[in-house]
């Protein structure tokens, strides 16, 4: 086993509110991805949410929804966004998205293998990538880099 | 440019006829295929076969695994067979030179920003139901480059995406696109096109529509 895992935390704008019929197939679909991540190659542990609907919000902003995951490697938390169901409902993210223009919404780092992240260190490491682009520290799929290599 | 005359080289080893053959029967292939196979189906000597999958390896346009092929282990099960696939590189040449990659990829990267997707899905299908296709379903995914492969009777996977370098780099909006090119392809046919995105094929699969 790897000492590191990958983090990743991605969010999204809702374009209406969950109970609005338009995102009726997206809710439904949340519990659906949920599960199937869940039974993933490489799927390791995610962030569960409390509102009951499977989303993580932050009180302050209900219209935007988190998702916070550890998989083993990048080519694992590949595989299951875009070579699994959950590709049709990327696909279909304009129907309930606000787009997000030319800032990233996901962002992956490295962490020590056992640890679980946080929200607030998602959002932090977010704020870097807007900052600094694609970096060991905060990435992207379009760029990944290597796990670091342990001090022996 | 000197990427683009390596790539010359690579496709420059096609031009001999039989080697051209040999490349065709092993991209068609469902699996990866030994010389025995290939001399078969060409008519030609197993060396002479060999001869040419080599040649084709060198040039980077075939890989090689080894395997023992008829599942026997152990002593006496001879030595390991060498399989041949294509490669997963790609290669174009452009004279002069064109970088229309370069412009798919703004392209693409602006639409995804600006969340105009909804448009490029409409544009793909009304093209895909414009198109002068063949309408037996094979000939018209082969003829568009999909390699199609029946899985039973109502059912057919593709093995190649026409757009793979894009669709890597931008996976929702180039496999949109792709579900809404085929699906106005298949319009007014007996066969529906539907995201079933899986490792090591097109996201897109075909399937006989529903008669209920």
């Amino acid at each position: 086993m790897s000492a590191f895992h990958l983090a990743q935390m991605n969010n999204a704008r809702l374009s209406a509110p969950l109970d609005d019929p338009s995102m009726a197939d997206f809710v439904q679909g949340v519990t659906l991805m949920n599960d199937l991540a869940d039974r993933s190659p490489g799927f390791v542990w995610r962030l569960a949410g409390e509102t009951g609907d499977g989303t993580i919000r932050l009180p302050a902003d209900p219209r935007t929804i988190f998702t916070l995951s550890v998989w083993e490697s990048v080519e694992h938390l590949r595989a299951f966004a875009y070579q699994s169901a959950h590709l049709d409902y990327l696909r279909r993210r304009r129907e309930w998205f606000v787009p997000h223009g030319h800032r990233d919404a996901l962002v992956m780092w490295w962490l020590p293998a056992g640890r679980w992240p946080t929200l607030r260190a998602g959002i932090s490491r977010l704020g870097r990538l807007w900052a600094d682009g694609p970096t060991p520290d905060a990435f992207t799929f379009r760029q990944p880099f290597p796990a670091p290599v342990p001090a022996v | 440019m000197s990427e683009d005359l390596d790539d010359l080289d690579a496709l420059a080893s096609l031009a001999d006829r039989v080697r051209r053959q040999a490349y065709r029967l092993v991209a068609d292939a469902t699996a990866p295929v030994g010389r025995d196979e290939v001399a078969e189906a060409l008519g030609i000597g197993r060396t002479l076969a060999a001869f040419h999958l080599d040649k084709l390896v060198a040039a980077g346009l075939l890989d090689t695994s080894y395997a023992r092929r008829s599942g026997k282990t152990g002593p006496g099960a001879g030595r390991p067979a060498k399989l041949y696939r294509v490669a997963a590189a790609e290669r174009a040449v452009s004279v002069p030179p064109r970088a229309y990659r370069t412009a798919a990829e703004l392209l693409a990267e602006a639409l995804e920003q600006a969340g105009a997707e909804e448009v490029l899905y409409q544009v793909a299908q009304r093209h895909g139901r414009d198109a002068s296709a063949p309408s037996e379903v094979t000939e018209l995914l082969t003829a568009y480059g999909y390699a199609p492969m029946p899985d039973g009777p109502e059912r057919i996977e593709l093995r190649n995406c026409p757009f793979h370098r894009l669709a890597e780099q931008f996976p929702p909006v180039i496999c949109g696109m792709n579900l809404a090119l085929i699906t106005g392809l298949l319009a007014g046919g007996e066969w529906v096109a539907r995201m079933e995105a899986a490792p090591g094929r097109c996201c897109v699969t075909v399937s006989k529509k529903q008669s209920d």
